[in-house]
């Protein structure tokens, strides 16, 4: 890819039958992709790097520190706090949508009338202004005033504190996410079940199969890889989760919903550390590559035992 | 029409109602919530249907002055990011998908995986020290990071699919590539166009993050207008949830209207901004 040939196209084309010219001459497509690419995620992305290594305060003079910044980071309580409140806000935000996502792909492969647009319908929350949402939400986490409260009353659950109490604005915060990011995973496993070859279904009937019995056996395992796409895509949107935290709680109440992306924000954006907040970037990068990585390694082995399961 | 049929059928439905329902019931709510007084916001239990409509909730939020500056802030914004993100994004798509150059797909992976706030650092230090920081074109650029990968990614995809006969005939009979690309690839991809458009329109429209960053007091966009009034200017829940419902009308008219190209896109890219 790296050697570009300078052979005249005109003679080239008449000669060559399509393939072996081909790669040169697509430059100029994405050359301006190529330079906004480089300025708006390339550079921000070595700029960051370099600025993690230096104490970096708006409005003081910068100085070269190497690697305190990153080892400052086990040491400070609220960054640890914060990657607790993250992990356990991601599992929560991965799990049950992917759940709800499964169940509902599953009636949404049904044919019924007014099927697209209901299906319309279903995704709105995650195609909505996630700020607006907050706001109807916070709206409905009111202890006092609250529809939520009251719709526990019907059933004759005792009222909530919602986003107002420290152990459970996670839970409430990811009942949000939950509503707003199920659709995404029901598309994908829609797109799943649509793939899916009619024949173990056919025989599965021939055999007196009931409906649990078939979702188990034969479509679950033929999903598996769409769930686990779909369960890879919400893991790095739950990780890097923002405007619903935010604008709901901004990390309370004191410190109890703060996740590592709201406290990165307060970090550069509040304090204006910003060396000390691109360190925080950085290691956040390095752990959603992480998460992603271990979910890859779990899937290998998953696949590994079952096929070993399959032969035994 | 066997009565086991029949129980299907029911059964079906029932199951349909139920998975839809918290979607509608939380935007007749925030409708509900955004047409009624304060003393019918306020009561317990909340009242559903009010008896007097307040449609004032809505001339107050258009009467404000400021909310029609930061609605067109909006609109240049989000205008400018996608249309800059096509112009660039389109023809990108079309030379990584001829060039088969999938590697290159690493950096949008990157630009997904990314955190949004991790651009806003040193962007936010360059646009300060270039001056730009009281105008609209830093939030325009930052936008980028969210509209270029989506139309990349999608566009690819798309011309990955169409036939490649076409275009070759089109070059033997002494067509540039400009003009292959012009005249014959782009017309054939004109859904994947459509769809590469809505996606980058709406997730730069939602877009909350960039804005409270770098919007200043003229600057704000809709979704930055409507989180300040949560903490500063209302305390009312009627203004407030007409301006919710107003700031993402657009987006939920988008998405029922294009609901196929939407969840085309969504399914092949999975794309999501910020």
């Amino acid at each position: 890819m790296s050697v570009v040939t300078q052979a005249s196209p005109a003679a080239a084309d008449q000669a060559a039958p399509a393939r072996e010219w081909r790669p040169p001459s697509y430059w100029p497509f994405v050359i301006p992709a190529l330079v906004v690419v480089l300025a708006v995620i390339i550079f921000p992305w070595v700029f960051t790097i370099w600025m993690s290594l230096q104490e970096w305060k708006v409005g003081s003079p910068t100085v070269f520190v190497g690697l305190a910044n990153y080892l400052r980071l086990p040491t400070d309580p609220r960054f640890v706090e914060a990657v607790g409140h993250t992990l356990s806000y991601t599992a929560l935000s991965v799990l049950l949508p992917l759940v709800f996502g499964t169940l509902a792909a599953v009636v949404f492969h049904q044919k019924f009338a007014a099927r697209g647009f209901l299906r319309g319908i279903f995704i709105m929350p995650m195609m909505a202004t996630p700020v607006a949402i907050a706001l109807v939400w916070t709206m409905m986490f009111h202890p006092q005033l609250g529809v939520l409260n009251y719709l526990l009353s019907l059933v004759g659950l005792p009222p909530q504190l919602w986003v107002f109490n420290p152990t459970t604005v996670i839970p409430s915060l990811v009942l949000v996410e939950t509503w707003q990011w199920t659709p995404l995973v029901m598309l994908i496993v829609l797109g799943g079940l649509a793939a899916i070859p009619t024949e173990p279904y056919e025989s599965a009937q021939i055999d007196g199969a009931n409906f649990w019995q078939v979702f188990r056996f034969i479509t679950l395992p033929l999903i598996m890889p769409f769930l686990f796409i779909a369960g890879m895509i919400r893991m790095i949107d739950a990780v890097k989760s923002f405007d619903i935290i935010f604008a709901i709680t901004q990390g309370g109440p004191g410190s109890a919903s703060e996740t590592i992306n709201v406290y990165l924000y307060s970090v550069a954006f509040v304090y204006y550390d910003l060396g000390y907040g691109s360190a925080i970037a950085v290691v956040f990068f390095l752990l959603i590559v992480a998460l992603a990585a271990l979910l890859l390694y779990l899937r290998k082995r998953l696949l590994w035992t079952s096929q070993l399961g399959s032969e035994a | 029409m066997n009565p086991r049929y029949i129980l299907g059928r029911i059964g079906l439905w029932l199951s349909v109602f139920v998975i839809v329902s918290p979607a509608i019931l939380f935007f007749l709510w925030m409708a509900s919530l955004s047409l009624k007084f304060e003393i019918d916001n306020a009561s317990y239990p909340p009242v559903f249907f009010p008896e007097h409509i307040a449609w004032k909730n809505y001339a107050d939020v258009f009467a404000s002055n400021r909310f029609l500056t930061y609605f067109t802030n909006s609109l240049v914004v989000t205008g400018c990011a996608t249309a800059l993100a096509m112009l660039v994004g389109v023809p990108a798509g079309y030379g990584i998908a001829r060039m088969a150059a999938h590697k290159s797909a690493i950096v949008i992976l990157i630009a997904r995986i990314t955190p949004g706030l991790s651009y806003l650092i040193p962007l936010f230090l360059l646009f300060q020290w270039l001056g730009l920081l009281g105008t609209l074109v830093p939030q325009i650029i930052i936008h980028l990071v969210v509209t270029v990968p989506i139309v990349i990614w999608i566009m690819i995809g798309y011309f990955e699919t169409t036939p490649l006969e076409l275009e070759e005939a089109a070059l033997i009979d002494g067509a540039t590539r400009w003009q292959v690309f012009r005249h014959v690839a782009l017309p054939i991809a004109r859904p994947g166009l459509a769809v590469a458009f809505i996606l980058a329109v709406i997730f730069s429209w939602n877009n909350f993050v960039f804005g409270i960053v770098l919007a200043g007091r003229e600057t704000r966009t809709l979704p930055v207008a409507v989180y300040n009034m949560i903490s500063f200017d209302q305390l009312s829940w009627g203004p407030l949830a007409a301006a919710a419902l107003i700031v993402t009308a657009p987006v939920l008219l988008l998405t029922v209207m294009a609901q196929r190209q939407i969840v085309a896109g969504l399914t092949a890219g999975a794309v999501k901004g910020g």
